[in-house]
């Protein structure tokens, strides 16, 4: 059977190669994005890659009707199998203290557009009793620090609201699946210097996602051992972490 | 496009790590718009798999291309594909070889990308049958400081194409390559082998064996002297008429350390070589392999560069004309052998007729050497001195790709086309192992 998949931010370097792996199995996709040109040139890849059909969609998803859309994209792959939500903004935090119209936008995109979006593909899923809605969230959800919370107030938001959808649809037969990944080698974080052991390739990120779709966790760490990290940095002391500068 | 500073860069010899500037475009648009307006040296580099440093800038910017890695067009047909520089000979063939295509030269490594196998002009195990990788190129885009987006191809800037193929990276970016696919009916290819107890009846039977197969190689054990010297095995093969077409896995073992260099000395390696050789006796004869351990014998271990230590590895391949005979060869093997150096893979094979289509190209009709040394100092550095001096005499040359202390005189001389080439540099385009050639 032919797999139907929307992935929204389909230029991010998680999701262009999680659309690869659905490609190679031959799914029809429809990839959406904010540039047109960059879209073409990875349906095209896509097709060689042994794509079915390739839809693409150049638009801003932050201020996109998701309802329609996804009843849109619903005829035009005939079902939907996948919704994968990967678009979100890193966001300077020390300038975006201070610059609050910058943080409203990153709020708007990080969570309030997304989560309109996670609401209407769950209200899709649950209607028809299948299907998964993936949303990439981040470790940095999972305590506020110093250095990101804001980044990270929109992705712990955005994780609240995938675990209570994932909640909601169990009894359904659709399924929601929040993926948490760590440091990730990405054009979000190539200003990084000396990468070390931690840090994960877009494409083993991929193959996680692209696993955890049909899987039965509500929550997965991208790569695992983030679960044991992240349960460490969560529980010391604020005494103690308010000493440092994570 | 922006350059991030990066200290940890060294070539696949990694012979010390070198201070970059680097940029990684994700989108041919982002090149493209950059080089418009760029006024700074760099030099493009795909998956730094080259042993010396035309891959490398010492404090200079380098455009990572790794991640141009799209597909852009392919016919069945007539099984031309054409793809971003970065897509590496590896995604290809995972990709084409259940449709029934393979690449039409190979290097041995499937981790090189498009770009590095044409900037390289690299050849494989079946050179005598189909020349270089440039020869099955049908065109290239490059991203030119001076001109913006050019495409070269046979017919179409004809002179810019010719320098274009082993050009090391020096005319421009390349941004795109069109390349023809060869067709194949199996994954696997009809091997066999033959153990051989000196150099002459080694030579005699690659010789031999170039009318018959369409690869065609031979190892070497680079540590006997006397009348075994030049012992080795023939492997040769054909593909199979029919058969499964299964593209190859991902490597499962890799290379966890390079604190293990003390490990190679002249002992373990003529007992390696020995045992090597002996296996081979054993186990000569035909087999149907499957084409990753034929082809990618070392892709199985991944970081397999850390073998030799810390102070990392020189390759050294020369190539001795047809004119000059097999004696140069017998000299260098001596030399070797008496060092007590060399490896565990060394690799003769003869190159056939077929023109390379590169003015840089390395390949031209003969024999090539092809061997590593771990690092040792002065101590390698003055053997892969008394070989140049063996290669030199025999009027051959070395391979810019693999050797990281040629000298300015011996590039010279071993490349006449130089010359002609310059005319076509990138006025922006430097890599390290140009600034040495120019110092």
């Amino acid at each position: 059977m032919t797999m139907k998949i929307v992935v929204l931010g389909a230029l991010s370097d998680i999701a262009e190669a999680t659309c690869r792996i659905y490609a190679a199995e031959g799914a029809d996709l429809v990839i959406a994005g904010r540039n047109v040109e960059r879209l073409s040139e990875v349906a095209e890849d896509l097709r060689i890659r042994g794509a079915g059909k390739v839809v693409t969609e150049a638009l801003d998803l932050a201020s996109a009707n998701s309802e329609a859309l996804i009843a849109k994209w619903s005829k035009e792959l005939d079902g939907i199998d996948v919704v994968l939500l990967a678009y979100g903004v890193l966001g300077e935090q020390k300038d975006l203290e201070h610059d609050l119209d910058a943080a409203a936008s990153l709020f708007d995109t990080n969570f309030r557009s997304a989560a309109l979006w996670s609401m209407a593909a769950a209200n899709y899923f649950e209607a028809a009793r299948s299907g998964s809605l993936i949303v990439i969230g981040s470790v940095a959800g999972d305590r506020g620090r110093q250095s990101n919370y804001l980044y990270g107030a929109t992705k712990g938001g955005l994780g609240i609201l995938v675990q209570g959808i994932a909640h909601r649809l169990a009894k359904s037969g659709a399924r929601a699946v929040l993926i948490k990944p760590g440091f990730v080698d990405t054009a979000m974080t190539a200003h990084i210097p000396n990468k070390g052991a931690l840090w994960a390739s877009p494409q083993k990120v991929a193959k996680l996602i692209h696993k955890a779709a049909p899987g039965r966790k509500p929550i997965v760490y991208a790569p695992g051992y983030w679960r044991l990290i992240m349960t460490i940095i969560a529980s010391v002391p604020s005494v103690i972490f308010h000493k440092t500068k994570l | 496009m922006q350059f991030h500073p990066t200290t940890g860069l060294s070539s696949w010899g990694r012979l010390g790590t070198r201070r970059h500037d680097v940029a990684r475009p994700r989108f041919a648009g982002q090149l493209s718009e950059w080089n418009a307006t760029a006024t700074l040296s760099r030099l493009a580099v795909g998956n730094r798999r080259s042993y010396s440093d035309v891959c490398l800038s010492d404090d200079g910017r380098l455009v990572d291309m790794t991640a141009l890695d799209r597909f852009r067009s392919f016919d069945p047909e007539t099984g031309v594909l054409a793809a971003e520089a970065g897509v590496t000979i590896d995604a290809i063939l995972r990709r084409f070889v259940p449709l029934g295509f393979f690449v039409p030269v190979t290097p041995g490594t499937r981790f090189v990308t498009l770009g590095g196998a044409v900037a390289n002009d690299v050849h494989g195990k079946n050179h005598h049958r189909a020349g270089t990788f440039g020869c099955h190129v049908r065109g290239i885009t490059l991203e030119r400081s001076d001109a913006g987006a050019v495409r070269a191809a046979p017919d179409c800037h004809p002179e810019l194409f010719a320098a274009t193929v082993g050009g090391l990276g020096l005319t421009g970016i390349i941004s795109q390559v069109e390349v023809q696919l060869q067709r194949i009916r199996s994954s696997s290819l009809n091997v066999e082998t033959i153990a051989c107890e000196g150099l002459n009846s080694l030579c005699d039977g690659l010789e031999a064996g170039d009318a018959a197969f369409e690869h065609n190689v031979a190892w070497v054990d680079c540590t006997v002297r006397g009348d075994g010297l030049g012992r080795g095995l023939l492997t040769r093969g054909n593909w199979c008429a029919d058969g499964p077409l299964e593209p190859h896995s991902s490597p499962r073992r890799a290379m966890p350390t390079d604190r293990v260099g003390s490990l190679l000395n002249p002992l373990t390696l003529k007992l390696f070589n020995a045992a090597y050789f002996a296996k081979g006796q054993l186990t000569a004869g035909w087999k149907v392999t499957h084409y990753e351990p034929f082809l990618y014998p070392l892709d199985s271990i991944l970081h397999w560069n850390r073998l030799y230590g810390r102070h990392g590895f020189y390759q050294y391949q020369c190539v001795i004309p047809d004119r000059a005979g097999r004696e140069p060869i017998s000299e260098l093997l001596k030399e070797i052998a008496a060092a007590g150096e060399g490896s565990m893979l060394a690799v003769l094979k003869r190159f056939g007729d077929r023109p390379s289509p590169g003015m840089l190209s390395f390949p031209e009709p003969g024999l090539t050497l092809a061997l590593d040394f771990r690092n040792r100092g002065e101590r390698t550095l003055a053997l892969l001195d008394r070989l140049d001096a063996i290669v030199e005499a025999a009027h051959g040359r070395l391979y810019p790709a693999k050797d990281a202390r040629m000298s300015r005189t011996s590039f010279l001389r071993g490349y006449p086309e130089l010359d002609r080439f310059v005319a076509h540099l990138d006025p922006l385009c430097e890599s390290e192992f140009w600034k040495k050639m120019n110092r």
